[in-house]
């Protein structure tokens, strides 16, 4: 994919491009109050890849829907390439978000009585480019991931791998700086999860940053890094290092018997 | 290793060294052969309990080499395991007595164990990524082994997590 990620205005060189300090979220209800994220500090570099595990309920979707704006934090700051964002408005999250953060989600949320190429194109639109420039990154985009000759068909005689590609096309169509994906593998079968990681490899490959959240471990293992979160704070935060090439066999997971 | 080497001979007789490179062939490099010298010795021991025969093989301009076929008894032990269900893998259950024992040891508590198990998996899964990357989609029977083990390794890492949720 080429194209550059786009910089946020008044970013600083040298600096993370996300950044959270202290980041917390308190769901009060019904007298309750549940503290599902408690103090993340979190960062990443231009270009990185950091993968968030943890067990169901430890936050991770709570930490990404706040980073993405999705959800007002309790507490905390959110920094994104040198600027503070965690107390804009709805409206200002809405234009920092069709700039400069794509997202994906387990459920595709296309717009399902929209063309797959409008909904790639709308992206685009939304994110400031004209019609022409929508229409050619669709074009690039789709052809990129096999989808050239879907492009008018509607999203939902796609198959569940199709439409997760359509996702992550409209996700890149703006030139993100940042692409956040909240277990975009979690409703696929296994060829089609390979089809999504195979893209969020090349994405990363092209220096684009990614801030995933999954339980599955071949997208996890695809990361700079990984976190692990537990009880809505990081339990470990490590990079990802593979065994030596000439010690590696599948042997040493899985013995045929001998 | 007895009965897949029982197997390779199935078919038609063969020598130490054309057994060695079937398995090569049939696995990849996604599962190391045994050395030579360990195919000779396996086939020393079947051939001493009367499940092969061998003969030496005059070679006009190469030193002799011994052929080894199936005996009727062979025949039948290579049945039997074809036909006989066979047990899952076993799981490796170092870490989980580590982990059960940790309290007792002293040595580290539940999470930094749990914590260095999962970095010590995910490494082994970007290993098998690389791998399934070399051998490409040419084997089957390579590719499908290296699925196994990611299926495997994730089961491991569902574990860990069910741990960490109950343990720690």
């Amino acid at each position: 994919m080429t194209g550059q990620a786009r910089p946020i205005a008044g970013g600083q060189a040298g600096t993370a491009l996300l950044r959270t300090i202290g980041l917390t979220k308190v769901f009060r209800g019904d007298g309750v109050s549940v503290r599902a994220v408690r103090g993340v500090d979190l960062s990443v570099s231009k270009g990185e890849f950091v993968a968030v595990m943890g067990p169901s309920g430890s936050g991770k979707s709570t930490l990404l829907h706040m980073i993405g704006g999705l959800e007002p934090a309790t507490s905390g700051e959110i920094w994104l390439d040198g600027q503070r964002v965690d107390g804009l408005s709805q409206a200002r999250w809405a234009v920092l978000r069709r700039h400069h953060i794509g997202f994906v989600f387990q459920v595709f949320n296309l717009v399902s009585n929209m063309t797959v190429a409008d909904n790639v194109e709308l992206s685009a639109l939304l994110g400031g480019a004209t019609r022409r420039q929508a229409r050619a990154r669709r074009e690039e985009l789709l052809g990129e991931l096999g989808l050239a000759g879907k492009a008018n068909a509607a999203p939902a005689r796609l198959s569940g791998g199709e439409q997760q590609r359509v996702a992550l096309a409209r996700a890149l169509a703006n030139h993100p700086g940042l692409l956040i994906a909240d277990e975009p593998t979690g409703n696929l079968d296994g060829s089609n999860t390979a089809d999504v990681l195979r893209l969020l490899g090349r994405v990363h490959e092209q220096g684009q940053s990614v801030l995933l959240v999954t339980h599955d471990a071949r997208a996890a293992s695809m990361a700079d890094r990984v976190l692990n979160l537990f009880d809505g704070m990081v339990a470990d935060d490590a990079p990802v290092r593979a065994p030596a090439r000439s010690s590696m066999a599948a042997s040493g997971v899985l013995r045929l018997r001998g | 290793m007895r009965l897949p080497l029982l197997a390779l001979l199935a078919k038609e007789p063969a020598h130490g060294y054309e057994l060695k490179t079937l398995l090569e062939q049939t696995f990849g490099q996604a599962y190391p052969s045994p050395n030579i010298g360990q195919i000779y010795v396996t086939l020393q021991r079947v051939e001493r309990d009367g499940l092969v025969r061998s003969q030496d093989v005059v070679q006009a301009t190469r030193p002799n080499k011994r052929v080894y076929e199936l005996t009727p008894a062979g025949r039948d032990a290579v049945a039997a395991w074809v036909e006989e269900p066979s047990e899952g893998p076993r799981i490796r259950d170092d870490f989980f007595m580590k982990l059960a024992l940790s309290p007792l040891t002293g040595a580290a508590d539940r999470m930094a164990l749990i914590n260095r198990q999962r970095r010590h998996y995910l490494g082994l899964m970007r290993g098998l990524s690389r791998l399934a990357g070399a051998a490409g989609r040419g084997n089957r029977i390579s590719a499908l082994l290296i699925e196994g083990a990611m299926l495997h390794l994730q089961a491991d890492l569902d574990w860990l997590e069910r741990c960490q949720e109950e343990l720690v």
